[in-house]
């Protein structure tokens, strides 16, 4: 029994991690005040690059590189329509998913199921034979590890530091910060890039590591997944890692829901994840005065410097 | 893809000359175009791949007598019939649509264009110029069923499906006959995914299976992650399906039930060439090469290897079909009479499970 809690537990790590980079990533771009919905696109890329780089160069790690690289380049595409030319963020965003589909199916071509070795798991010596506690967090993958990472570090830099404090300001009233004589754009333009990264290391994940082989379109729709968890966990860094490993917890609950043979319509079982986490955030987040706090006041809005 | 040079050019404006003032002398010279629609990239294994296979095995048969053309990654639907269109209005005399949902595409097309000829892959509907072909997969299935019934220790098997229709309950159905033939113990436990195509999903199924006591793991899905998780625990064998995928799990891929088109697609095409083509509906099997199972890991014991020979033998001489009586469906009711085998329609309406096999099928 224990280890199939800590099955489930392990599983749920890894199905939610994609999503934790990415939504995190996107988290920090919509706090300044920029709505990017080329997640998808950018995950993509980011995962057909790094494959693509860990199989040419044998080094899983350089591979990991390439990918934050390649999110970080569209990221860039998307920062130069929309913060330079001042597009609209939504158009521009859609496109980008789309381009990085019909991009990445391209580059990766050559590289339609070939086979690597992913990342290995690090056993930390010691800490890894403790019951329970030892497979459950002593003895994950780096990039797992570096999810947490990113997290404690995200949440204290927005909530902690001053830099994270002026990155918010700027997603409520840009106005207000160019006033005070604060780089708005510059800044818009980091916390773009930042996403685009972190939505290359999604896809790093789901290359090098979940699943370590390239196929077209091989995200599904974990970027869109990632936009919502933003969105329904209203802007806040924990409410979003509740969201990601309960999307994660529930998609591999109703699998061994089916495997043990419980008569439910697995097609219902399907959609649980999906329900129970819009639920669940829904919930936890329902006051209104509270969403109206976090939402950045400016998302979205092309912000005109001469005006 | 094919690049177009100015020989080429050349040559088709040469050809064309020749057609126009002796039509017949020329024509008889040109080689035979035959073009492929494809689902999605060819890559290195699975359902697309053993397509092209077939299709390079008819062109080394055929040499310049026929040149084929392909074009993969075509989403089934309106994109669909726009290739079909572009491969009959080129000249194209035979085509091959080679996925499900290529079906009614296909159907229109062939009513504009009656002098080209097409066949469809696992469809129902023909027509005057359409045929349509299916494999036997569940013989092979059949047979993997038994390697993996003899490999099992702990008589679970774990099965990631894409979604319930009679192809996929045949494959489930016959493998599971196949183990327990061996290992009555044996039990398979069915995962739906619920898409045809998501690494991810069928790998965290793939896991469960094993977290829930599964040692061999199989699919009926597209990708090669279900291999791979089985590869990255130790003591979980892995079966795959469509192509060898012995290269994703080197130690844990025990076979695979295979699809080959080649002598299909061959045959399709002299009976064209000579004009005895006639619209059918095949369903060939391991008798005719189209299914057949990659070759057996090493571990696997030598009498294992013999009781799939045997019946690999049996079911080719049809002294047995892996679907004859007496089978049980799940509850243990009497499905198929001890003598009785069912028949291709039964089959094709497949519509329950087996005994053995875990879970309620989703309806």
């Amino acid at each position: 029994m224990t280890e199939t809690v800590i099955g489930i537990l392990l599983a749920t790590l890894g199905a939610g991690t994609p999503l934790v980079f990415a939504a995190l990533g996107e988290l920090v771009t919509e706090k300044s005040g920029v709505l990017n919905l080329g997640v998808e696109g950018m995950m993509i890329v980011g995962a057909v690059c790094g494959f693509a780089v860990a199989a040419e160069s044998g080094n899983l790690w350089l591979g990991v590189m390439a990918s934050v690289l390649a999110g970080t380049g569209m990221a860039l595409v998307f920062g130069v329509l929309t913060l330079t030319f001042q597009s609209n963020q939504v158009a521009a965003g859609l496109a980008l998913t789309i381009f990085g589909i019909g991009l990445s199916a391209y580059i990766g071509l050559d590289y339609t199921s070939v086979a690597l070795t992913g990342i290995a798991n690090i056993h930390i010596p010691v800490l890894s034979d403790i019951p329970v506690a030892g497979p459950l967090l002593f003895s994950l993958d780096p990039l797992l590890y570096c999810s947490f990472l990113m997290f404690a570090a995200i949440a204290y830099f927005l909530y902690r530091t001053k830099a994270g404090l002026l990155l918010r300001a700027i997603g409520e009233s840009p106005e207000s910060a160019v006033s005070l004589g604060y780089p708005v754009i510059a800044i818009r333009y980091l916390a773009v890039l930042f996403g685009g990264a972190m939505a290359g290391l999604a896809g790093a994940y789901l290359a090098l590591v979940y699943t370590p082989l390239w196929v077209e379109a091989m995200t599904a729709g974990r970027g869109w997944i990632a936009l919502a968890l933003v969105v329904f966990a209203t802007w806040r860094p924990g409410r979003v890692m509740v969201g990601a490993y309960l999307f994660g917890g529930v998609t591999i609950i109703q699998f061994h829901v089916q495997g043990f043979g419980v008569d439910i319509p697995s097609q219902l079982l399907s959609m649980l994840p999906y329900l129970a986490t819009i639920v669940v955030l829904v919930l936890i987040s329902r006051d209104i005065n509270a969403i109206r706090l976090n939402a950045p006041a400016s998302l979205g809005k092309a912000y005109h410097p001469s005006v | 893809m094919k690049s177009i040079t100015i020989r080429k050019i050349l040559l088709a404006a040469a050809t064309g000359f020749m057609t126009a003032f002796t039509s017949l002398a020329a024509s008889a010279a040109d080689p035979f175009k035959i073009g492929f629609v494809y689902v999605s990239p060819i890559g290195d294994a699975g359902w697309t791949f053993q397509h092209d296979q077939g299709r390079l095995e008819m062109e080394g048969k055929l040499g310049d007598k026929v040149e084929t053309k392909y074009i993969e990654s075509v989403p089934e639907g309106g994109e669909a019939e726009r290739v079909i269109r572009q491969f009959a209005s080129d000249g194209y005399g035979l085509v091959f649509t080679t996925s499900f949902g290529y079906m009614n595409p296909t159907i229109k097309v062939a009513k504009r264009f009656p002098e080209v000829i097409f066949e469809h892959a696992t469809g129902y509907k023909s027509a005057k110029n359409v045929g349509t072909y299916v494999a036997r997969f569940y013989e092979g299935r059949y047979l993997a069923g038994i390697v993996a019934g003899s490999m099992t220790k702990s008589n679970v098997a774990g099965y990631v499906a894409a979604f319930p229709i009679p192809e996929v309950l045949r494959g489930i159905n016959a493998f599971t006959l196949g183990m327990r033939s061996v290992n009555p113990e044996a039990t398979v436990k069915v995962i739906w995914v619920n898409s045809w195509f998501d690494p991810g999903r069928e790998r965290e199924a793939a896991d469960v299976l094993i977290a829930q006591g599964a040692d061999v793991v199989t699919h009926h899905t597209d990708s090669t992650a279900v291999v791979q998780a089985a590869e990255e625990k130790d003591g979980v064998w892995s079966v795959g399906y469509h192509s060898d995928m012995s290269k994703y799990g080197p130690t844990s891929h025990l076979t695979a039930a295979t699809h080959h088109w080649g002598s299909f697609y061959t045959k399709i095409a002299q009976d064209v060439l000579a004009g005895t083509w006639k619209s059918e509906n095949i369903w060939w099997g391991m008798k005719e090469g189209m299914i057949d199972i990659a070759p057996l890991n090493s571990v696997v014991p030598a009498e294992a290897a013999a009781r799939v020979e045997e019946a690999k033998k049996q079911i080719i001489d049809g002294s047995m079909h892996p679907f004859q009586g007496p089978i049980n469906d799940q509850d243990g009711k009497e499905a198929v009479a001890a003598g009785a085998v069912m028949t291709d329609d039964e089959l094709s309406k497949m519509e329950w499970y087996v005994e053995g096999v875990e879970g309620k099928l989703p309806k």
